[in-house]
């Protein structure tokens, strides 16, 4: 626990504000009193019978040292407490860039919690699954129309990971074909999840210059465009948020030379109902569920990564599939040119229902609208902080636009000082440093669910501190001031690493 | 579907989940200076769809609850519907309410990654407990924050142990893994450049020891044990460990229970130097399959190798102590093609659910849980002698599953218990064809204490019945 | 910032002092700037035998990782042990005590390509960097 202060004025110093218990909660091992327990073990039902019938000595353990010893009330206390160092969602706009932070509709809580739903085991018989096996194929279905793909697995555990599944399809279809293609092409502008999947599926990477538009130049391309490479990866619309607007001459340049099109779904938001990937010449494309189906980003997951396909990658999805009989549906584990799985059992089911959910509250039109004013509100922002900032790249924004921090520069101020700026204001600062063609990049995704008074705040916030930057730097260097924490020394972190809580000497034991 | 949504007008329409109304759109369309919002998607073309897609919705929160009611209906689940055994790499166990409504605070639902520390703590602060209690339960030094399940987890520590090793080539793994955690390593493994070398096992249901250091050599990575195994059986990994080490391999001891190490040696104490597994069991509903919860840790030399994200104590300019996302330069959004894994997330609203799950059983309450797991299972193991025709498969020690032996055809078994309202195990011929006589039990301390002799009495009445013709299918 | 005239640069930042068969390794003040604050610095092991442009190892800052690579042959002889506990030293003395490794070069490589001080100062200041 925290040391009591001998005076009443607290960190702050000032009298009117001691230090107040709930706000500097220590970890839960700290908390930790000998004797306590936060749960009511039931009867073990059976007649006990001595352990070491059950288990040679010298495979028990002790109790282990440090776990702690707490009632319920001290966890629901503990981590109510804690939760109240984070900014939400919930509370206002979280304009990171990439990542459409939109709204978590409770009613998909709600129905992921459903018991029939929740409770079923993953090895269970199909016909005692088939409220589950059906939310799947009906969740497919859907993702297959919004795609314009032929199939869409379920499969995979967060986009990074349909991405990997994705890469290793065309892996497979290259194989297949007998031949020996070695190379993966991927604009400098790409996620660094892009060239890693390659990398890890055995290819080699080969960057690809954008134009002056911020999107892929041709030439570069065609150029690079062989019959060695396997495959490009595309984010649609890019990193910038600017759309490849020639995007069918990319698919035909590909496609001539016998490659694949691979296309990030990370940006989704931006264009979902209006067009469809399939019908862009995409071969195979992932999906990010926790972003533009709204399933809750949890402070880093879980999410999923539906990876869909065109016709001739099918065979290749990963195992397995849901498909449908005359007795009803069941999961199709014999697909023999399949990838094979790349996790245990069949995919996130719990985050699956929540997608589906959300599908169903908007249908096809409301998720028309959403792109529409995903767009519309990232635009109202552009054109409210272009006098303030600035713009990289000139084509038009999508869903989201990136400004750099070159003004700012003038005055010693960085993109990192803006960001931390911002949080006094009241809101979590926007992507920052991403992508890596732009130096001190601030790439700000309102999505579709912020209002138009809370864009006009942070509009406000992001005037305001571009005056300061110019009047008062130190003060913007400074931030944030308003924080439970103020700047972190990252670099002790990184130098002399503490990764967990040790109990005898604390936090900070040995190594 | 027709909209029936009264807010819509000439030029569109609005949803309860989007904060836009016509008087927002037409002032920031003015903002903007376009006249409609059609100009903002002119890159697209024809690319433009014509009509909206054909997906069901929009549905009121009513029309939802219907929809996803009857889906729920047309399911039999454990517990509600059913006395289910199953285990098999998933296990069902209490959940206390406390987990559910801390989750569902929108400051820990609704956060990204915290990548902005100062704004994050709470997030930040948990999962260095959910590191803390791993590394407590694995015996080992540090854990990650958490990977998306057992499989890909056991494939990123077979990855990991080949980045250690740098120049050697070989993979030695035992045939009693787990077999999805098997094949997902076949699965990323095909295009890399190794080679893995299965073992099987001996009577006892372990690893079979001498075929184990007859494969291990000085081209070996990795030597990886499941304990307890896929059969249920406690091996340890001693000598695994021991096998291993004496020519320059790494262990790494896999573990799908992880309320198993709550009682039992740990990976670390038995010589392990990466443990890795599911951690489902700490609190996270079967949800059929997922999202559920890989966790690794290992000895503090190799923590650079690490896979996945890892949060760091460190201070403030004001010297109070903090927490962040550290050694991030390893991951992929870093390092790109040379990152150490290209995960992204972890699964933080998993790990979160187990760190209060474990506090709340804390260090007396989860040992006692396993033991009690230990006791229903060693309750089964007494009684099968009493039923004619089962056995238990394999005499080695057992935590809260085992592999049961069945004179009859396992399908018609199963099938038949299932009819009774019983999902009475996990049959073990479609992975392991030598074991087709076979099956897998667990029992927890979710199963009423009336499951086990309802279970027992069911396979005493199948003892009894007419032996089946070849006719049977599964 | 003086760059030493008695070493030779790479355009990968690096910069070697020969002494007769062996030389010293470092980076330059230059590719520490860029870099950031260091935390950790990956060496080879003695004995290890390289050849020019190969990789001997990485160094890792808060914000970025950077491979390292040798501009000569040889066969590393002694590593920097100080920058196990202080990696920070190649920030604060990149051309002192902040250095690398030291290597017994195998062939007498053309260490033409190679930079002199001046020549590097311009190399950096016209922005080719």
């Amino acid at each position: 626990m925290t040391e009591t202060t001998t005076t009443s004025a607290g960190q702050s110093g000032d009298r009117r504000v001691p230090d107040v218990a709930w706000r500097n909660e220590g970890l839960i091992f700290e908390r930790s009193r000998p004797g306590r327990v936060g749960v009511t073990l039931s009867d073990p039902g059976v007649p006990e019978q001595p352990l070491d019938d059950l288990l040679p000595a010298d495979l028990v353990r002790d109790e282990i040292d440090g776990m702690p010893e707490v009632s319920e009330v001290d966890v629901m206390r503990h981590y109510t407490r804690i939760s109240r160092k984070n900014y939400a969602l919930d509370l206002g706009l979280y304009p990171l860039g990439s990542c459409t932070m939109k709204y978590n509709p409770r009613i998909n809580e709600d129905m992921a919690r459903l018991p029939g739903l929740a409770g079923a085991h993953p090895s269970q018989p199909a016909s005692t699954v088939q409220g589950n096996l059906a939310l799947l194929w009906a969740l497919e279905r859907s993702l297959v129309e919004l795609t314009g793909l032929s199939r869409v697995s379920l499969h995979p555990a967060a986009g990074a990971h349909g991405e990997f599944a994705g890469i290793l399809m065309t892996r497979a279809a290259i194989d297949a074909r007998g031949e020996g293609r070695r190379y993966v092409l991927i604009p400098d502008s790409a996620h660094g999840t892009n060239p890693a999947s390659a990398h890890f599926a055995g290819f080699e990477v080969k960057e690809l210059l954008s134009n002056e538009r911020g999107t892929l130049d041709l030439e570069d391309l065609d150029r690079q465009m062989t019959d060695e490479v396997a495959a490009l990866m595309l984010t649609v619309p890019n990193t910038l948020g600017v759309f490849e607007n020639q995007i069918r001459e990319i698919a035909q340049i590909v496609h001539g030379k016998g490659g694949y099109i691979y296309c990030d779904g990370a940006n989704f938001n931006a264009f979902v109902g209006k067009a469809r990937p399939g019908d862009m010449g995409v071969d195979v494309l992932h999906m990010n569920l926790h972003k533009t189906f709204t399933t809750p980003h949890g402070g880093g997951g879980p999410g999923a990564g539906p990876v869909g396909v065109s016709e001739r990658l099918v065979p290749f999805l990963p195992t397995p599939l849901v498909e449908r009989n005359e007795t009803g549906f069941y999961l199709d584990h014999d697909r023999p040119q399949s990838i094979g799985r790349i996790r245990s059992f069949h995919g996130q089911f719990g985050v699956l229902v929540r997608a589906l959910s959300y599908i169903m509250a908007m249908g096809g039109e409301g998720l028309a609208r959403v792109a529409e004013y995903a767009v519309l509100n990232a635009n109202y922002l552009r054109k409210a902080l272009e006098p303030y900032y600035h713009l990289p790249y000139d084509a038009p924004s999508m869903h989201e636009v990136v400004f750099d921090d070159k003004t700012q520069h003038d005055f010693g101020v960085s993109t990192m000082d803006i960001a931390k700026r911002l949080m006094d204001y009241g809101f979590h600062p926007p992507t920052v440093y991403f992508p890596l063609i732009v130096s001190g990049a601030l790439m700000i995704e309102p999505t579709e669910t912020a209002a138009k008074e809370e864009l006009d705040c942070f509009i406000e916030a992001m005037v305001a501190i571009a005056r300061e930057a110019e009047e008062d730097p130190e003060l913007v260097k400074g931030a944030p001031y308003t924080m439970p924490v103020s700047r972190c020394d990252e670099a002790q972190a990184a130098r002399k690493p503490v990764l967990r809580w040790y109990p005898e000497e604390g936090a900070g034991g040995e190594d | 579907m027709a909209t029936r949504d009264p807010f819509r007008d000439a030029a569109g329409v609005t949803h309860r989940l989007l904060s836009t109304g016509e008087l927002d759109r037409r002032e920031m369309l003015e903002a903007i200076g376009v006249d409609s919002v059609d100009q903002l998607f002119e890159s697209l073309g024809d690319l433009l769809l014509e009509r909206p897609p054909d997906v069901p919705g929009p549905l009121s929160d009513g029309e939802l609850r219907d929809y996803f009611g009857r889906l729920d209906s047309m399911n039999a689940v454990p517990g509600r519907d059913l006395v289910s055994f199953l285990g098999a790499g998933a296990y069902r166990h209490e959940t206390p309410s406390v987990i559910d409504h801390l989750l569902l605070r929108g400051e820990f639902l609704t956060v990204y990654t915290p990548y902005q520390p100062e704004i994050s703590q709470g997030t930040l602060q948990a999962i260095f407990e959910f590191q803390t209690l791993i590394s407590m339960l694995t015996g080992l030094d540090v854990a990650n924050a958490s990977l998306y399940e057992g499989a890909s987890g056991f494939t990123e520590a077979v990855l990991m142990a080949d980045r250690i090793q740098k120049k050697r080539k070989k993979v030695v793994v035992s045939r009693a893994i787990h077999p999805q955690y098997r094949e997902v390593l076949a699965s990323y493994a095909r295009n890399l450049d190794l080679e893995i070398v299965e073992i099987g096992w001996d009577e006892r249901g372990a690893t079979d020891r001498e075929a184990l250091a007859a494969a291990v050599d000085g081209e070996t990575i990795c030597v990886a044990v499941q304990s307890p195994n896929y059969f249920g059986v406690v091996e340890g990994w001693d000598t695994a460990s021991e096998i291993a080490h004496e020519h320059g391999a790494l262990s790494i001891g896999v573990v799908t229970e992880a309320l198993s190490m709550a009682l039992l040696k740990s990976p670390g104490d038995s010589g392990c130097d990466i443990a890795v597994g599911e951690a489902q069991s700490f609190g996270l509903s079967l949800a059929f399959g997922g999202p559920y919860l890989g966790f690794l840790a290992t000895r503090d030399k190799y923590k650079r190798a690490m896979p996945g994200r890892l949060v760091g104590e460190t201070v403030d300019a004001q010297g109070k102590r903090a927490w962040v996302l550290t050694l991030s330069t390893r991951e992929q959004h870093i390092r790109r093609e040379k990152a150490t894994s290209n995960i992204c997330t972890n699964q933080a609203l998993c790990a979160l659910a187990a760190t209060i799950y474990l506090s709340l059983y804390g260090k007396k309450g989860l040992r006692r849980l396993a033991e009690i797991n230990l006791q229903r299972a060693g309750a089964l193991r007494r009684k099968l002698p009493g039923v004619a025709g089962f056995a238990s498969a394999f005499d080695a020690p057992s935590f809260n599953e085992l592999a049961v032996r069945s004179e009859q055809p396992v399908a018609r078994v199963l099938g038949d218990l299932e009819k009774a309202g019983i999902l009475a195990g996990v049959p073990l011929g479609p992975d392991y064809p030598e074991l087709e006589d076979c099956f897998l039990v667990a029992v927890t301390e979710a199963n009423a204490a009336s499951d086990l002799d309802r279970l027992m009495e069911a396979l005493a009445d199948r003892s009894a019945a007419v032996p089946e013709d070849a006719s049977a299918t599964a | 910032m003086a760059y030493p005239s008695n070493y030779l640069y790479s355009k990968d930042h690096e910069w070697v002092r020969v002494e007769d068969d062996t030389c010293v390794l470092g980076i330059t003040e230059y590719a520490q700037e860029e870099l950031g604050e260091i935390v950790f610095v990956d060496l080879p092991d003695v004995g290890d035998t390289f050849d020019k442009a190969d990789e001997v190892g990485t160094i890792e800052s808060v914000k970025a990782v950077a491979e390292v690579y040798t501009p000569v042959s040889g066969e590393v002889i002694e590593v920097n042990s100080a920058l196990e506990e202080e990696p920070e030293l190649v920030n604060d003395e990149p051309h002192g005590d902040g250095w690398l490794i030291k290597m017994r070069l195998s062939i007498k490589d053309d260490l033409g390509e190679l930079m002199s001080a001046e020549k590097y100062e311009e190399f950096i200041s016209s922005g080719d960097a």
